[in-house]
């Protein structure tokens, strides 16, 4: 995969406290990357290294192959950036907003309005463009946001905490018009949040970044699986009868470390998938399997047991 | 650079329209020409200025207890600079639209340049339309068309009072970047407009008077040095370097400020200066203006660049 955000050793030191602490950041073209942890852990200064508006104190980050320290500029042109917290001007319309991002951003007046159209109808809020900014909802203006960092034609998209302070309707809007965003433009999205069972849904890799420094990467179910078990699986099984026979034997399975009960719950851990030969064993027990299934991962979970130990 | 230009339209389009600014230029329009005006009705005035710079009465004459045009800028015109300059950083960051303006690709030093600019633009509009409402007043009431002596005059009157109006905003900015708080801004503006229009003239009276005691019987030479002390001090406000350049630039007779002892001007024909004379006779305290000026552009430019944008 070309790796069009990469991060070398970056650090960043305010006041003494390391706010970031050499992190490595690989963002692969085309993938929505969810760079999570909770507040105060480093996102935001990492992203502000990202565009070049802090400088680190050390190490280097490379945007499309431009370091974004020494050649902000080229990599603001083709990244959007959704700030927590987006402010519009208020007395001016959605519509005049856009266009004054959009003169700063170059574009001449001649595409700018269909530009501007384009992008008010992806988000779906051409009917109150003509409305005073002032007068949004806070799920509004993050789509009007997100309409802004769209007017540059971006390759890359920056949002941080898109979904805080949102009713689950308009998280739900905001997640599947990311996804659209990377579906139909291609665009790669590096999403941070501390609300993991939001954005869990639509990351393809995640990154884990606790007081500086990333703890854990990789799919949910990677992350999942390393940080839960250390490699190990877990499988539910619902069986119709469960005799301590069963239970006898299910521990017998190559590959099986443990099983928990509760009433026809069975909680098999594993260092391996063995759900083939669980049903073999349950059925040559005189039960019958109902449900089996590996477990999913919740960031959730992940999360609380990741910094639930330390 | 497109973004400065791009800001500084927005900006001046924002200043404006915007109501505050609307109600402050009727205000100053309407309080200036009233104040011009009303000297004007009081021809005893024009008698002391020389018969070829009659039109510039009505900026330096005052009628009995109301101040005179240049008095009223000097005092009030801080007040527009302050208006225009208070909230231009503070604003911006407490509604969140700073941090997306400065991700977009524009360098950093745009959105000052632009605000600054616009601001300095806009107090240019406003004083070129006081100035010529006042102009026409004049050639109204008293049937004179201004020639060039009056003109260039006022012209370097003009440019002192944009300068000098500048100096406020400049400050204003410069207090909207230090605070995050934009009704921080604002007091801190106000309370520096206080302290160099009105405590300055204690204050330096009461150093001078410390430094060097005139008693009340004394020499010339120690009513001298206190004057200087004084003075010295005094030079620090702009205010006092603005009321200066204007008595200058409007009033041909003037020779020197301060202290004079009377055998220095002894046998000296009273005809007006030409305008570079005047000009020499404050060229100091004009430099020391724009100087102000664009210190405080400066500076605020460079907290502004170092300012790291999380604090922003």
């Amino acid at each position: 995969m070309d790796w069009i955000v990469q991060t070398n050793q970056l650090t960043k030191v305010y006041d003494g406290v390391k706010a970031v602490d050499g992190i490595n950041l690989r963002i692969g073209e085309g993938e929505i990357f969810g760079f999570l942890g909770p507040n105060g852990a480093g996102k935001t200064t990492t992203i502000l290294m990202l565009l070049g508006l802090t400088e680190p104190t050390s190490g280097e980050v490379r945007v499309f192959g431009y370091n974004a320290t020494r050649k902000s500029l080229e990599v603001k042109r083709i990244t959007g950036y959704l700030p927590e917290n987006v402010g519009f001007y208020e007395d001016l319309t959605a519509r005049e907003n856009l266009a004054y991002i959009a003169r700063l951003n170059g574009i001449v007046p001649g595409k700018m309005f269909a530009k501007i159209e384009e992008v008010l109808s992806l988000v779906g809020l051409p009917e109150t463009a003509d409305r005073e900014a002032g007068k949004f909802s806070r799920g509004m203006l993050q789509r009007l946001g997100i309409a802004a960092t769209l007017i540059k034609e971006p390759k890359l998209v920056i949002l941080d905490e898109p979904t805080l302070g949102i009713d689950p309707e308009g998280v739900e809007q905001i997640l599947s018009l990311i996804r659209k965003m990377k579906e139909d433009e291609n665009i790669t999205v590096l999403l941070c949040s501390h609300l993991l069972h939001q954005v869990q849904k639509i990351c393809d890799r995640i990154g884990i970044i606790s007081q500086g420094k990333i703890v854990v990467e990789g799919s949910v179910d990677e992350v999942g699986r390393k940080v839960m078990e250390g490699g190990k699986t877990q499988v539910q099984v619902q069986v119709s009868r469960a005799t301590s026979d069963l239970l006898e034997s299910l521990r017998e399975i190559e590959g099986v470390e443990d099983v928990e009960e509760s009433g026809n719950f069975l909680n098999i851990r594993c260092t391996k998938d063995v759900r083939l030969e669980i049903s073999k064993v349950i059925v040559k027990n005189g039960a019958f399997p109902l449900i089996i299934k590996t477990q999913d991962y919740t960031l959730e979970e992940i999360y609380v047991r990741y910094f639930g130990e330390r | 650079m497109s973004g400065v230009k791009v800001i500084f339209w927005k900006e001046i389009t924002d200043y404006f329209g915007s109501r505050r600014f609307l109600i402050l230029f009727i205000i100053i329009c309407l309080t200036g020409i009233s104040i011009a005006y009303l000297a004007s009705q009081n021809l005893e005035n024009f008698t002391k200025i020389p018969a070829e710079f009659t039109l510039l009465g009505f900026f330096i004459s005052s009628a009995g207890a109301l101040p005179s045009f240049t008095f009223f800028i000097s005092f009030f015109g801080p007040l527009i600079g302050i208006i225009l300059g208070f909230d231009a950083v503070s604003a911006e960051r407490s509604h969140g639209t700073i941090s997306m303006i400065l991700s977009q690709p524009i360098f950093r030093d745009s959105l000052i340049n632009g605000k600054f600019l616009a601001g300095l633009v806009t107090i240019a509009i406003m004083l070129v339309s006081i100035f010529l409402i006042i102009l026409g007043l004049g050639i109204w009431t008293l049937g004179i068309v201004p020639n060039m002596g009056e003109i260039s005059r006022i012209s370097v009157y003009y440019f002192a009072s944009v300068v000098y109006v500048g100096f406020w905003l400049g400050l204003g900015i410069l207090f909207s970047i230090l605070f995050r708080r934009t009704s921080s801004s604002a007091l801190t503006s106000i309370m520096m407009w206080i302290f160099f229009t009105f405590f300055i003239y204690m204050i330096a009276n009461v150093i001078a008077n410390q430094m060097v005691p005139v008693p009340t019987v004394t020499t010339p030479e120690v009513m001298a040095k206190n004057e200087a002390i004084r003075r010295a001090i005094m030079r620090v406000s702009p205010a006092t370097l603005f009321e200066q350049i204007a008595t200058a630039a409007l009033n041909p007779s003037v020779r020197v400020f301060g202290f004079i002892n009377p055998t220095e001007i002894s046998g000296l024909i009273p005809t007006p200066l030409s305008l570079t004379q005047s000009l020499m006779v404050v060229w100091p305290e004009f430099v020391g203006l724009v100087v102000l000026m664009l210190l405080c552009f400066t500076i605020s430019y460079v907290v502004f660049m170092k300012q790291e944008i999380r604090s922003l």
